[in-house]
C-alpha cells in the first residue's frame, strides 16, 4: 500500500460521516427551503417578510449587544485576572468559566431564578421599593443569559492574549510619558484586537443560534432560533424554516469568516 | 551637544534596596553617584539586582523605605516613571506593532502634545541619527533585529531624555551584528553626551560602553570603577574572575615574593601573607627560556586561536596557568617554560571566606 493510499483510507471515516451528517442534511435543507409554495424566494423572505426581518434584526441587535458586554466585561476582568495574583485568584476564575459546563437550559433557568416570577430580584424589589421587577421572560433577561455563558469564553481567550503581551511595551510607552489610560488605549487594546475579534466572533454567533436559554425563559421571545422553532413546530412550515436556517447559518458563518481575515490580518500586523 | 540629546541629568541613588513581597531581596541597600553625560554600565551575572536597579532608576520599581533616587538634586522617589522623562530600551525592544517606524519614534512626542510639524522634523532627526532613512513608514514586523533595536533606541532618544536607560540592549542580536552595533551605539552615547545607564552580563560590552563599570554580584555591588581599574585592579576574585580571563594563584607571601610551586614572583609592596590570594591576567605572563624565569612550568596543551596563542602550564602554580602568547612563539606541548611576570601583573586579593 503507498503513503498515499494510506491517507485516504485513514480519512474515509471523515469523508463518510461528513457526507452522511453533513452535506446530505445540508443538501436536503436546502431543497426543503426552496420546496415551498414561494419556491426559491423563501430564501429572501427573511428580508422580504416584515415580521421575519423584524425578528433578524431582533437577533442581531442581541447578539451585537450581548457582544459587545461581554467584550468590555471580559476585557477588564481578564486583564486584572491575568495581571494580579491574590488569594482565591483560581477559584474565582473556576467560577467564572463554570457557565461553559452548563447547557442553555441550565442557563434560562438561572436567569429565572435570578429575576423570574419568583426570582431573587423580585424579592428585593418587592420589599424596598414594593413594586416586583421581574425581567427574565424578556428579550433582557436572554440577553442576560447570553451574556453568562459568553463570558467565559472570552475572558479565557483574553487571559490568554494577555499573558503573551510583552509587559516591555506598557512600561516602554510609560516610560515615553503615557498616562495609564493612553498605555491602554495606544498599546494594549491594540495588541489585544486579534483576540477580541476572534472571540467577539464566537460570542456572537453563539448569541445568534443559541436556543435552549430562549426556549427555557419563553416561547415568545422574538428571536431567529426561535421563529424557526415556531414555524417548523407549530406552523409547520417547513420551507420558511428551513430557509430561515440556512438565512441563520449563513449570517453566523460570514461574521465568522469576517472576523477570521481580520483577524487573521491583525495577527500578520501584530508580528 | 545639548541641542540634540537634551539634558543629561545626574543621578544620585541613595540607599536603594527592593525585597520582593515573597521577602527575597533582589537588592540589597546601595548608592551610586552618576555624572552628568556619563555612560555607567551595571555588570553582573542574572540575578546579580543589576535589572532591579535600572527599574528601581526608572520608576518601574520602587526602592524599600529609606531607599532615594535624585536626578539633579531633585527628590525622584515617589516620581512615577512617566513623569521622570527618561528613557528606556529594553532587551525585547518593546515596539509597538501597531504603529508604523515613524509613529513609534514619534510616540513620546505625541503623547507629549509636540505638534506634528515639530514631530516630523524630531522624527527625522532621529532616523539620520540612528541609520535607518528610508525604513520609516515600514511596520515593525518588517524589520530585521538590528533594525528594530535601532528604533527602539531613537524612540527613547527621540523626547530629550534626561536619563536614557538601556536593558540588555543587544543580549537577542548575533554576535557580530552585536559588535556593530555596539560601537555605533558607543560613538552614539558619546556624541549625545547624555547621561546613560547601560545593563548587561557581557563584560565586552560594558569595558567598551562604560565610562564606569558597577559590577555586581548577588545583589550587592561588588566593585566600582573605570573599566581599566576594573580589569587591571580588581578588588576581590569575583570581579577578577568575571570580567575577563584570570589566574587566581595562591601561596605564602613573605619579604615581597609570592612563593608558588614552581618559584617565586616579585611583588610591589605587598604585607606578608601565610596564604595569599593573587590575580595574574593571562595576556600578562611572558614565555621566556627556563633558565631565564624565576617560575617554572611545564606546557601542557598549545590552543592557537589567530591573533595569540592560549597555552595551559602546569606546575607553576597550585592551578594550572593560562597564558595568552603572541602567535609567533614557537613551543610544544610537554616543554618546560620559564614565565615572566612583572610585579605591577601581580594582584594580591583580599582574603575571602
Amino acid at each position: 500500500m503507498s503513503h498515499r493510499n494510506f491517507i485516504w483510507i485513514c480519512l474515509l471515516p471523515l469523508v463518510v460521516v461528513t457526507a452522511a451528517f453533513f452535506l446530505l442534511p445540508m443538501a436536503q435543507l436546502l431543497a426543503v427551503g426552496a420546496g415551498g409554495s414561494r419556491g426559491v424566494s423563501a430564501y429572501l423572505a427573511i428580508i422580504t417578510e416584515p415580521r421575519y426581518r423584524a425578528t433578524l434584526i431582533n437577533t442581531v441587535v442581541l447578539a451585537a449587544a450581548t457582544t459587545v458586554a461581554t467584550l468590555v466585561i471580559a476585557t477588564i476582568a481578564g486583564l486584572f485576572l491575568q495581571r494580579h495574583r491574590f488569594p482565591g485568584r483560581a477559584v474565582l476564575i473556576a467560577m467564572l468559566t463554570f457557565p461553559l459546563a452548563f447547557p442553555g437550559v441550565v442557563v434560562g433557568f438561572l436567569i429565572i431564578l435570578l429575576a423570574g416570577r419568583q426570582g431573587l430580584i423580585g424579592a428585593i424589589t418587592a420589599a424596598v421599593t414594593g413594586e416586583k421587577v421581574v425581567f427574565a421572560y424578556s428579550i433582557f433577561g436572554l440577553f442576560l443569559g447570553y451574556l453568562y455563558f459568553s463570558i467565559p469564553r472570552v475572558i479565557l481567550t483574553v487571559m490568554a492574549a494577555v499573558q503573551k503581551l510583552d509587559i516591555g511595551l506598557e512600561e516602554a510607552a510609560r516610560s515615553l510619558g503615557a498616562s495609564p489610560w493612553a498605555v491602554q488605549r495606544d498599546v494594549v487594546l491594540p495588541a489585544l484586537g486579534p483576540a477580541f475579534v476572534a472571540s467577539g466572533a464566537i460570542a456572537f454567533a453563539t448569541a445568534m443560534g443559541a436556543f435552549g436559554t430562549a426556549f427555557t425563559l419563553a416561547t415568545n421571545i422574538d428571536v431567529l432560533p426561535m421563529l424557526i422553532y415556531t414555524e417548523f413546530t407549530l406552523a409547520a412550515n417547513f420551507a420558511i424554516s428551513a430557509a430561515l436556517s440556512i438565512g441563520l447559518g449563513v449570517i453566523a458563518w460570514a461574521i465568522l469568516a469576517l472576523a477570521r481575515s481580520m483577524s487573521g490580518g491583525a495577527v500578520a500586523a501584530a508580528g | 551637544m545639548s541641542g540634540i540629546a537634551g539634558h543629561g541629568a545626574a543621578v544620585h541613588i541613595e540607599n536603594c534596596g527592593k525585597t520582593f513581597p515573597d521577602g527575597t531581596q533582589a537588592l540589597a541597600p546601595a548608592s551610586l553617584d552618576i555624572v552628568s553625560g556619563e555612560t555607567l554600565v551595571l555588570l553582573g551575572p542574572s540575578g546579580c539586582g543589576k535589572t532591579t536597579m535600572l527599574r528601581i532608576i526608572a520608576g518601574l520599581e520602587t526602592p524599600d523605605a529609606g531607599g532615594r533616587v535624585l536626578f539633579d538634586k531633585t527628590d525622584m522617589t515617589a516620581v512615577p516613571i512617566e513623569q521622570r522623562h527618561v528613557g528606556m530600551v529594553f532587551q525585547s525592544y518593546a515596539l509597538f506593532p501597531n504603529m508604523t517606524v515613524a509613529e513609534n519614534i514619534g510616540y513620546g512626542l505625541k503623547i507629549r502634545g509636540v505638534d506634528k510639524a515639530a514631530r516630523a522634523a524630531r522624527v527625522a532627526e532621529m532616523v539620520a541619527l540612528t541609520n535607518i532613512g528610508g525604513l520609516e513608514n515600514r511596520r515593525i514586523d518588517q524589520l530585521s533585529g538590528g533594525q528594530r533595536q535601532r528604533v527602539a533606541l531613537a524612540r527613547a532618544v527621540a523626547v530629550r531624555p534626561r536619563v536614557l536607560l538601556l536593558d540588555e540592549p543587544l543580549t537577542a542580536l548575533d554576535a557580530s551584528l552585536r559588535d556593530r552595533l555596539r560601537s555605533e551605539l558607543n560613538s552614539l552615547l558619546r556624541s549625545l553626551g547624555i547621561t546613560a545607564i547601560y545593563v548587561t552580563h557581557d563584560q565586552a560590552e560594558a569595558m567598551e560602553l562604560g565610562d564606569r563599570i558597577v559590577v555586581m554580584r548577588k545583589g550587592a555591588i561588588a566593585q566600582i570603577g573605570t573599566p581599566r581599574e576594573i580589569y587591571f585592579a580588581p578588588q576581590n576574585r569575583f570581579v577578577a574572575e568575571f570580567v575577563g580571563a584570570a589566574n587566581i594563584v595562591e601561596g605564602p607571601v613573605a619579604s615581597g615574593r609570592l612563593t608558588l610551586p614552581g618559584g617565586w614572583l616579585a611583588l610591589n609592596d605587598a604585607a606578608d601573607n601565610a596564604a595569599a590570594v593573587a590575580m595574574i591576567r593571562p595576556e600578562t605572563i611572558g614565555i621566556v627560556a627556563e633558565a631565564d624565569a624565576f617560575l617554572r612550568g611545564t606546557v601542557e596543551s598549545v590552543a592557537f586561536i589567530g591573533d595569540r596563542q592560549r597555552l595551559v602550564v602546569t606546575g607553576a602554580a597550585n592551578k594550572p596557568l593560562t597564558v595568552d602568547a603572541p602567535n609567533t612563539i614557537n613551543v610544544r606541548a610537554g616543554e618546560r617554560v620559564g614565565l615572566s611576570v612583572t610585579p605591577q601583573a601581580v594582584r594580591v586579593l583580599p582574603k575571602e571566606d
